[in-house]
């Protein structure tokens, strides 16, 4: 099976049964998609598929082959973090740390959906709504933080998306 | 999880001819992986119909939405038809699951979700529906988040489709293509099965039936609403969900359509609601009239009793939103 992941090809014969969040893990050697709850409740193996933020530990490897799937490892490096990556470490948007992968990479997607003028539960408008807090806390749902640390959390996503607008 | 067979179909026809025994289709996949790692599912074969071009929502001349049964959740919340036409629609969607199962969930598998019941996910215990003839452990169990409408002896499962509650309310029709090649429309309404004596079967799908579209009719007129009542603010189950549409004209309610999650084992609708609110004067004692009319059968379990007095008040609160009628 055929691959490109962080923009670079990959040829692996996995099991059939193996999630695309197994495949990134066990197979490829990217561990920064962690494996939480793999039932799509806890949201810390978020990746993007075509841009799309979904949970990698409830789809099948077999069906992403023609996909552009991005990672925590495809956004930016130790040496070379990207925007909301910095803006997480400046927030101190974590505690242990083992949801913040998924965090960003939601992040990221979620505010791709914001760009496009998706709105939300709490949208009071469902066309073009504005990123309250509020905005933040419900499009950010899928992902638990264990330690609580939301409120930096969201600290970090309204200083992007403010950076951003 | 057990292994299979896999097969990707390039159209629905194929899809249909590549079902044989303990076949499933995949679309988004995020609901039928989850049973699948429990073993609850134990397909021998899936075909990955996620790549069929069904992904489409197109406008009829009847001046309805024919909605591509791979249209994810996500996009069709996010449509500006659905949007500005079928808001009940949107908001039901918007207040099920989360942004990453949103993405992923097709409107054709949304429909066809499984039940949350605890009993259901615990292989450990007895359950009609996941194995039939072993008895309901949820009767006389923990049963807070399940059925007061339409439960049999042998299941008091709900079912847990946001979406699926306001397509109800919105009159839709599920397209399908048999396994023979044949085409049918089926209303919604005559799409789900109560459970009575085999709650496994939920549907009226034949084996190998593949949803290909949903349709919904010309918009309705009136007010729209979504009201959804659950245990934590977001990403959770409705304990009770309220899709309601009506029109008010001369001071009287001209149009009432009214569906319900939360409450029995099938998106649920009941006649003597909309019978006890059109042609009347919105007022609390119609509201009531029509809150009684929706729970006269109602059956608490011990522990989800909660769920009667919370459904009238959540469509007795629509009902004075919908009308403007202050409470």
């Amino acid at each position: 099976m055929h691959f490109t992941i962080n923009g670079q090809s990959h040829e692996v014969e996995p099991d059939i049964r193996t999630s695309l969040l197994d495949l990134l893990r066990e197979h490829v050697g990217l561990t920064g998609s962690k494996k939480g709850c793999d039932h799509g409740q806890c949201g810390a193996c978020t990746v993007l598929i075509n841009g799309r933020r979904v949970n990698s530990c409830l789809t099948l490897a077999v069906m992403h082959q023609d996909d552009d799937i991005t990672t925590i490892e495809g956004l930016g490096t130790p040496d070379n973090l990207s925007p909301m990556q910095a803006a997480f470490v400046k927030h101190d948007g974590y505690q242990c740390g083992y949801c913040t992968p998924g965090q960003i990479c939601s992040a990221m997607g979620m505010l791709d959906e914001v760009k496009k003028g998706w709105g939300s539960h709490v949208s009071k408008d469902l066309t073009n709504p504005e990123l309250t807090d509020e905005e933040i806390s419900e499009r950010m749902s899928g992902n638990i933080c264990r330690c609580s640390a939301y409120p930096n959390i969201v600290d970090a996503i309204r200083e992007v998306a403010g950076a951003d607008a | 999880m057990k292994t299979f067979d896999y097969a990707k179909a390039d159209s629905p026809e194929a899809a249909v001819a590549a079902v044989g025994t303990g076949t499933k289709f995949i679309a988004g996949g995020t609901n039928l992986l989850d049973l699948m790692k429990l073993q609850i599912e134990t397909p021998d074969k899936l075909v990955d119909i996620s790549r069929l071009d069904l992904a489409q929502i197109e406008e009829r001349e009847d001046g309805g939405l024919t909605i591509g049964a791979l249209v994810p959740n996500s996009d069709l919340a996010a449509d500006p038809r659905v949007v500005e036409h079928y808001a009940v629609l949107s908001r039901a969607l918007l207040a099920g699951a989360s942004g990453q199962l949103r993405n992923k969930a097709s409107t054709g598998g949304n429909l066809l979700q499984r039940t949350r019941c605890y009993y259901f996910y615990d292989t450990a215990m007895p359950c009609n529906k996941r194995e039939p003839g072993t008895g309901c452990s949820a009767i006389g169990g923990f049963n807070r988040i399940l059925a007061v409408l339409g439960t049999s002896e042998q299941c008091i499962a709900t079912h847990p489709s946001d979406m699926a509650v306001a397509m109800r309310a919105l009159d839709a029709t599920i397209v399908t293509l048999k396994a023979d090649g044949d085409r049918r429309r089926i209303s919604i309404h005559e799409f789900y099965r109560l459970p009575g004596d085999t709650p496994e079967i939920e549907t009226v799908l034949e084996p190998g039936e593949l949803i290909t579209h949903v349709e919904l009719p010309a918009p309705p007129k009136g007010n729209q609403i979504y009201r959804k009542v659950r245990d934590r603010a977001s990403y959770a189950f409705a304990l009770v969900s309220v899709a309601g549409v009506l029109s008010v004209e001369d001071g009287k309610i001209a149009s009432a359509s009214f569906a319900f999650g939360g409450l029995g084992p099938m998106p649920w609708r009941d006649a003597a609601v909309e019978a006890a609110l059109v042609g009347k004067a919105p007022s609390d004692a119609v509201f009531e009239a029509a809150a009684t009319a929706l729970l006269a059968d109602a059956k608490g379990y011990g522990s989800n009793d909660f769920k009667i007095p919370l459904a009238r008040r959540v469509l007795i609160a629509c009902l004075r939103d919908l009308t403007g009628a202050a409470s």
